[in-house]
C-alpha cells in the first residue's frame, strides 16, 4: 500500500455483529437442551463469557445454578448439566460419557479495533511444545473474520504458524460455499505473524499508559481491578478500559510522562465546567442538572481513578528502581555497556527483587546478544538458582528450548548444522528433517536486524515524547518495536522486495499472496483498513505503536491476536508449574 | 531580581537540566498530586448515588455479572437464578448421545457445549441479531444437523478422513489397519496442521501399534512427535514418555522429567531421598552440580529446621521470643536460607550446619551476594555495629577502609529501608561515588550536610540556594549554606 500523504484514517468496522453471532449460538446451543439445567463453566471462559452474555440471558434460558467446572454439583439439583469448556486432554478427563457440540466462540472483540482469541496458552502450546492444536481456530477466525467483513485483497505474513494458519485458512476457504465475490471489504489486507519473530519487543517494560496499566494491574479480558491504593476507599473497583472511557481513550496510548499533564488539564476544566453553576439561575440549574451533570460526574469518576492509577503506578515503580531498569533495558538495546548491564542483571538476582524481572532481563540480554557466553550464563543461572529456589532448573531448560535464553557457543554450533540441514534439503519430505531443529534454540540476530532496519533512533537533542516523530515513542524515543517495523515496511513495499537480507536474518517463512479475485482498488476506504494478527500474543505498546503509524499514514489497523500478552506473561508461561 | 555580575556568573556552574524520571517521586507526582486535590475537592458535589462503574458492560448495558454468580454459587448460597420451575417439561427431552468409538472423537473445535441430554435435529438457529442485518446470507453456518457430524460410512481416504476430523465431523480409525495407511494418515494429519487432529491419529497409533514401531516411526516425525510428548505429559503417562525419550537418546530430557517429579511429593523427608536418587541421573555436569546443591540444601533445612523449632517452643532463647519464625525455612531458596541464618544464627561457629559461614562455604556464595544478604538481615535487627563490621576492610599496613562489593548506594538503600537512623544513613550516603547519585540519594533521606557539600563542590548556586527552603529555618543547616554562599565567590577570587 501506498502512503499517499496524511489522510484520515478510516473507520473501523463494526465488531459488535461478533458478540452478537456468539452470544446467539450460545443462546442457541442452550436452546438444544429444554428445561431446567446446571452450566458448569471452566474457570478461564467465565471472563470472556461475561462480556457477551449475562445471568439474566442464561435465566431466561432455563439455566438454574451456575459452577466452575472443578466444583461437583449439589446433589439433587437439575436433571441436565451443560458444560462449557475448551477441548482440553485434561478437562475431558473430568466429564465423562457425554456429547459433545460445538459453539463458535473464537473471536472476543475487546475494543472497536482489538479482537482477542483469548488464548494466552497459545504461546507456550505453540512455541514451547511444538503443538499445532491452535492453528485451526486461528484459520476458523480468519474465516469467519473473511466472510463477514472481507474478501480481503492481500495476505501478508512471516513465520512458521502464519503460514500453516494461512494454508489451512486457504483450504477451509477454498471448500466452503459462501459466496463472497462482488462484495464490499471492509477490511483491506491481513498481516499475519509469529511471536518468534520479535520477542525483544514483548520483553521490554512499557511506558505508555495502556501498556503500563498492564503490566502494573493486569488487564483481563479488557477489564481491570483497581485496588484500594488507587481508589483510595477500602473497595476495589472493577474497570472497562476502552475507548468508551472518555479519559482513558484519550491517554492509553500516550507516554507515561505525557499522561500527568492531561490528567491535570483535564481537572482543571472539569473544576471550570462545575464552577459554571455559582452564576446560574434556577432554569440554567435545572438545565445544567437534567443536561450535563450525568456527564461530568461520570468524567469525574473516571479521572479520579485514573489519577489514583498514575499515583499507585508511580509510587510502585519508584521503589523497583523502574528508571534503572530502563536505563539497562536501553543499553541492552542499543548493544551499549553489555558488561554493566550485566552486573545490573546480577545484582537484581542477588537482592530477589523479582523472579519473573530477573528472568525477563536475562532473557532480554540473552536475545539481544544471540546468545548469552558461557561464563555469564553460568554464573547467571547458578545465582538464579540459588536466590530463587533450585526447582527453576526447568525453567531454564523450557528457556533454552524456546530460544529465550541460550549460551552463545552452542548456539553457534547447532546453527552451522541447521545451516548445513537446509540447504541439502527443500522439498517436503525434508521438512521432517529441519522440523528437527524447529524446538531448538534459533539465533535471533537481533544486532543485525536493528541495524538493517534502523530501530535505535540517532538521537539529536532530547526526543520529544509528547510530540511523538516515530513509533519509537512507545519505548520512550530508544527503540521502534521490531513487529511494528516490519509490518510498516511491508505495506510501505506492498511485499517483501527489498527486505531480502532482514527476512533471511528472521529465518524466512515469509509470503504474500494476493487474491486476483479482489479488486486491487487503491480508492477504496477499505484498502487501508489492515487487520494485524499476532500469533503468540500482542503488547499493549505494539498495538499503541501501530495506531500511531496508522494515524501518521492514514490508515487504520485492527489487531486480533491469540492473547494480550507482556512480559511477565511470557515468561510465566515458562515457568513449571507445581503439577 | 538582582543582577549579578559576570564574574559571578563564572564561577557558578548553570543547573542541570532534569528529563522525567520515574525516580523523581516529588517532582513528578506534585503534578498528580494538584491534580487530585482539584478532582477530590469536587467529590462533595459528585458522590451522592450510582456505582454505574461498575455494572455497565462493554455494550453499555448492565451486566448481572456471570463471574460474581459463580463465586455466589461456590461459596455456597446455592439459590437458584430463578426460584420458579421453568414451564417447559423436562421429559420432553430426548436422548442422543452418540454411541461410543474408540478412537472417534475429534477434539478439533475451540469451544464446545457439552451436554448430558441432547435433542436431535432442530435446525433453525436462533438469530435474532442477524437476520435483520442480512448478514446471515453470508456469515458461516451456525449449525447443521447433527446428522451431518455423524458419518458411518467408511470409506474416505487418509486426506479426507483428516479434512472430515478438522472441520468437527466424527470419523472412525479403525479402517486404518496396515502400517503404511496408518502412516499415510498420520502424514496427512501432520499436513493438515491441526495438532488436535494429529494428537487425535496419534492416540489411535499408540493403542493400535507396537511401542517399538510407533518409537520409531516418530523418530524421523518430529512435528507428531512432539505431539505425542506433549500429550503424554498433559495426561501425566510418566512411565511412557520416559521410554520413548530414552529410544530417542534423549538422555538430559529423561533427567529432567525424572526431576521434575519431585514437585509432586510433599512430605520432606521424602522429598529428601528423591532428590538423592536424582543425583545419579543424566544430568549434564553443570547440573549435576546443581541437583546435588539442592539436596544438601534440603538436608541441611531439615537439620536447621528441626532444631530451630525445638529452640523456639523451649522460648529460651531471646531472639526466637523477640523475632518469632514467620514460615518453616524447609524449600525455600538458597539466599533466603542464608538470610535467615544471618539473622538467627550470626554469631555461629563454622562448624555449624546453621552458620553463614557454613553456608557460604558448602554452596560457595560469591562475595557479593553475601554481603548484600548479611547486610539485609543485620539491618533489619537494627545491628548497625554489625553493618560496620561487614562493610570495613583492613589492608596490611593495619589501616581500616570502607569497601562495599555491591556499591554504597546499595547499602544506603538496604539501611533506609530498614528505617535507619540518618546519623548512620549519612555516613554511607557521603561514600556514594556517583555524585548524581549520591545527591539523589541524599536529598530522598534528608541527608543535609551531604547535599550542601556536594552542591558546594560542584558549584551549583541555583539548587544550593533552593535548598534553603528544604532545610529548617534558623538551623545549623541554613547557616551552612549561608556562609558557603557568601564566602565562596570570595574565596575564588582573593
Amino acid at each position: 500500500m501506498a502512503f499517499a500523504g496524511r489522510r484520515d484514517a478510516p473507520e473501523p468496522p463494526d465488531f459488535g455483529i461478533l458478540k452478537r453471532l456468539a452470544r446467539d449460538q450460545l443462546v442457541y446451543l442452550l436452546e438444544q437442551l429444554p428445561g431446567k439445567k446446571d452450566l458448569f463453566i471452566e474457570a478461564d471462559l467465565m471472563s470472556p463469557l461475561d462480556r457477551i452474555a449475562n445471568v439474566s440471558i442464561l435465566k431466561q434460558h432455563d439455566v438454574d445454578k451456575l459452577y466452575k467446572v472443578e466444583t461437583r454439583p449439589a446433589p439433587g439439583a437439575s436433571d441436565q448439566f451443560c458444560f462449557l469448556v475448551r477441548p482440553r486432554v485434561r478437562t475431558m478427563r473430568f466429564i465423562a460419557d457425554v456429547t459433545c457440540d460445538e459453539w463458535s466462540f473464537y473471536l472476543l472483540p475487546l475494543d472497536e479495533d482489538i479482537i482477542s482469541m483469548e488464548l494466552p496458552e497459545f504461546f507456550r502450546d505453540y512455541f514451547l511444545e511444538g503443538d499445532h492444536r491452535w492453528i485451526n481456530p486461528v484459520a476458523r477466525a480468519l474465516q469467519l473474520l473473511n466472510s463477514l467483513y472481507g474478501p480481503f485483497g492481500k495476505t501478508y505474513g512471516i513465520g512458521r504458524c502464519a503460514k500453516m494458519s494461512y494454508e489451512l485458512w486457504r483450504d477451509l476457504e477454498d471448500e466452503s460455499e459462501s459466496e463472497v465475490q462482488g462484495r464490499k471489504p471492509e477490511i483491506g489486507h491481513v498481516f499475519l505473524m509469529d511471536r518468534d519473530m520479535d520477542y525483544v519487543t514483548a520483553l521490554c517494560s512499557q511506558v505508555v499508559y495502556e501498556g503500563l496499566v498492564d503490566d502494573t494491574f493486569r488487564i483481563k479480558c479488557g477489564s481491570v481491578d483497581f485496588g484500594p491504593d488507587v481508589t483510595s476507599s477500602d473497595k476495589s473497583i472493577k474497570v472497562l478500559l476502552n475507548s468508551q472511557d472518555k479519559v482513558f481513550s484519550e491517554i492509553r496510548n500516550e507516554h507515561f510522562s505525557s499522561v500527568f499533564g492531561f490528567l491535570s488539564q483535564k481537572s482543571r476544566n472539569l473544576q471550570a465546567q462545575y464552577d459554571r453553576r455559582r452564576g446560574m439561575d434556577i432554569k440554567q440549574m435545572k438545565d445544567f442538572v437534567s443536561q450535563e451533570l450525568k456527564g461530568l460526574k461520570q468524567e469525574h469518576r473516571l479521572l479520579s481513578l485514573h489519577i489514583g492509577a498514575c499515583e499507585s503506578i508511580m509510587k510502585k515503580k519508584t521503589k523497583q528502581d523502574f528508571q534503572e531498569t530502563i536505563k539497562a533495558e536501553h543499553s541492552l538495546l542499543e548493544g551499549f555497556d553489555i558488561r554493566e548491564s550485566t552486573s545490573f542483571i546480577e545484582e537484581h538476582i542477588d537482592r530477589q527483587v523479582s523472579p519473573i524481572e530477573s528472568l525477563r532481563l536475562m532473557c532480554l540480554l540473552s536475545i539481544t546478544e544471540n546468545g548469552l557466553v558461557p561464563k555469564d550464563y553460568r554464573s547467571l543461572k547458578t545465582q538464579y538458582l540459588q536466590s530463587y529456589g533450585p526447582e527453576h532448573l526447568l525453567t531454564f531448560h523450557n528457556l533454552k528450548r524456546i530460544g529465550l535464553l541460550t549460551e552463545q557457543s552452542a548456539g553457534d554450533t547447532l546453527t552451522a548444522v541447521e545451516s548445513k540441514v537446509s540447504k541439502l534439503v527443500t522439498d517436503r519430505a525434508a521438512g521432517k528433517i529441519t522440523d528437527a531443529f524447529n524446538s531448538l534454540a534459533r539465533k535471533s540476530n537481533f544486532r543485525a536486524i536493528s541495524k538493517k532496519l534502523g530501530l535505535i533512533p540517532r538521537l539529536d537533542g532530547e526526543y520529544d515524547l509528547k510530540m511523538p516523530r516515530d513509533m519509537a515513542y512507545v519505548f520512550g524515543g530508544a527503540y521502534v518495536p521490531l513487529s511494528c517495523k516490519i509490518i510498516e515496511q511491508v505495506l510501505e513495499r506492498r511485499g517483501w522486495q527489498g527486505l531480502e537480507e532482514v527476512v533471511r536474518l528472521l529465518n524466512g517463512n515469509e509470503f504474500c499472496v494476493s487474491d486476483s479475485a479482489v479488486e486491487d482498488n487503491p480508492a477504496c476506504e477499505s484498502q487501508r483498513v489492515i487487520l494485524a494478527v499476532f500469533l503468540g500474543g500482542c503488547t499493549f505498546s505494539e498495538i499503541a505503536a501501530l495506531r500511531f503509524l496508522g494515524k501518521e499514514r492514514g490508515c487504520k489497523f485492527i489487531f486480533l491476536t491469540t492473547a494480550i500478552t507482556n512480559s511477565a506473561r511470557m515468561m510465566e508461561a515458562m515457568i513449571e508449574a507445581k503439577g | 531580581m538582582s543582577r549579578v555580575r559576570a564574574d559571578e556568573e563564572e564561577y557558578w556552574h548553570s543547573s542541570k537540566f532534569r528529563a522525567f524520571t520515574f525516580d523523581d517521586e516529588d517532582d513528578e507526582l506534585s503534578q498528580l498530586k494538584e491534580s487530585k486535590r482539584t478532582v477530590n475537592s469536587l467529590r462533595d458535589i459528585v458522590d451522592d448515588d450510582d456505582d454505574d462503574l461498575e455494572r455497565v458492560s462493554w455494550s453499555g448495558e448492565p451486566v448481572g455479572s456471570i463471574s460474581w454468580s459463580i463465586k455466589e454459587t461456590a461459596s455456597g448460597s446455592t439459590s437458584s437464578l430463578d426460584g420458579r420451575d421453568s414451564s417447559l417439561q423436562k421429559g420432553s427431552s430426548s436422548y442422543a448421545a452418540l454411541p461410543k468409538q474408540g478412537s472417534s472423537y475429534s477434539l478439533s473445535s475451540l469451544f464446545k457445549v457439552e451436554s448430558g441430554l441432547l435433542h436431535a435435529t432442530q435446525l433453525c438457529p436462533s438469530l435474532s441479531a442477524l437476520s435483520d442485518t442480512g448478514v446471515k446470507s453470508y456469515a458461516p453456518e451456525l449449525r447443521r444437523p447433527r446428522a451431518e457430524y455423524k458419518d458411518y460410512s467408511s470409506d474416505w481416504s487418509p486426506k479426507d478422513t483428516v479434512r472430515r476430523m478438522q472441520r468437527g465431523k466424527v470419523c472412525s480409525l479403525e479402517r486404518f489397519r496396515s502400517l503404511q495407511d496408518k502412516l499415510v494418515l498420520l502424514d496427512e494429519a501432520v499436513a493438515g496442521h491441526d495438532g488436535n487432529v494429529i494428537t487425535a491419529v496419534l492416540i489411535f497409533l499408540k493403542r493400535t501399534l507396537r511401542r517399538e514401531i510407533l518409537f520409531r516411526e516418530l523418530e524421523v516425525r518430529q512435528v507428531a512427535l512432539c505431539h505425542l510428548i506433549h500429550f503424554l505429559r498433559e495426561m501425566g503417562e510418566q512411565k511412557f514418555l520416559l521410554d520413548l525419550l530414552r529410544f530417542l537418546d534423549r538422555t538430559e530430557e529423561v533427567a529432567l522429567s525424572q526431576y521434575r517429579e519431585h514437585l509432586n511429593i510433599q512430605d520432606v523427608e521424602k522429598r529428601r531421598e528423591f532428590l538423592k536418587g536424582c543425583i545419579g541421573l543424566p544430568f549434564s555436569a553443570e547440573d549435576t552440580s546443581h541437583i546435588q546443591d539442592h539436596y544438601t540444601l534440603l538436608e541441611r533445612q531439615i537439620i536447621i529446621e528441626a532444631n530451630d523449632r525445638h529452640l523456639e517452643m523451649a522460648g529460651q532463647s531471646e531472639l526466637f521470643r523477640k523475632y518469632p519464625r514467620k514460615a518453616s525455612i524447609l524449600n525455600m531458596p538458597l539466599v533466603t536460607t542464608l538470610f535467615y541464618s544471618c539473622f538467627y544464627h550470626y554469631t555461629e561457629a563454622e562448624g555449624m550446619f546453621s552458620s553463614p559461614t557454613n553456608l557460604k562455604k558448602t554452596f560457595k556464595i560469591p562475595d557479593k551476594q553475601y554481603v548484600l544478604t548479611a547486610l539485609a538481615a543485620r539491618a533489619k535487627l537494627r545491628a548497625w555495629g554489625d553493618v560496620d563490621a561487614l562493610l570495613t576492610t583492613k589492608n596490611w599496613l593495619g589501616y581500616t577502609k570502607k569497601k562495599a562489593p555491591i556499591g554504597f548506594h546499595r547499602v544506603v538503600e538496604i539501611l533506609q529501608r530498614n528505617n535507619a537512623p540518618v546519623q548512620v544513613l549519612q555516613e554511607y550516603v557521603r561514600l556514594v561515588e556517583d555524585v548524581d547519585t549520591r545527591l539523589n540519594l541524599a536529598t530522598k533521606y534528608k541527608c543535609h550536610d551531604v547535599v550542601i557539600e556536594t552542591y558546594r563542590d560542584l558549584k551549583d548556586r541555583i539548587q544550593l540556594t533552593a535548598y534553603k527552603d528544604k532545610v529548617e529555618r534558623g538551623s545549623a543547616e541554613e547557616e551552612k549554606i549561608h556562609s558557603i554562599l557568601s564566602n565562596m565567590v570570595r574565596n575564588a577570587y582573593s
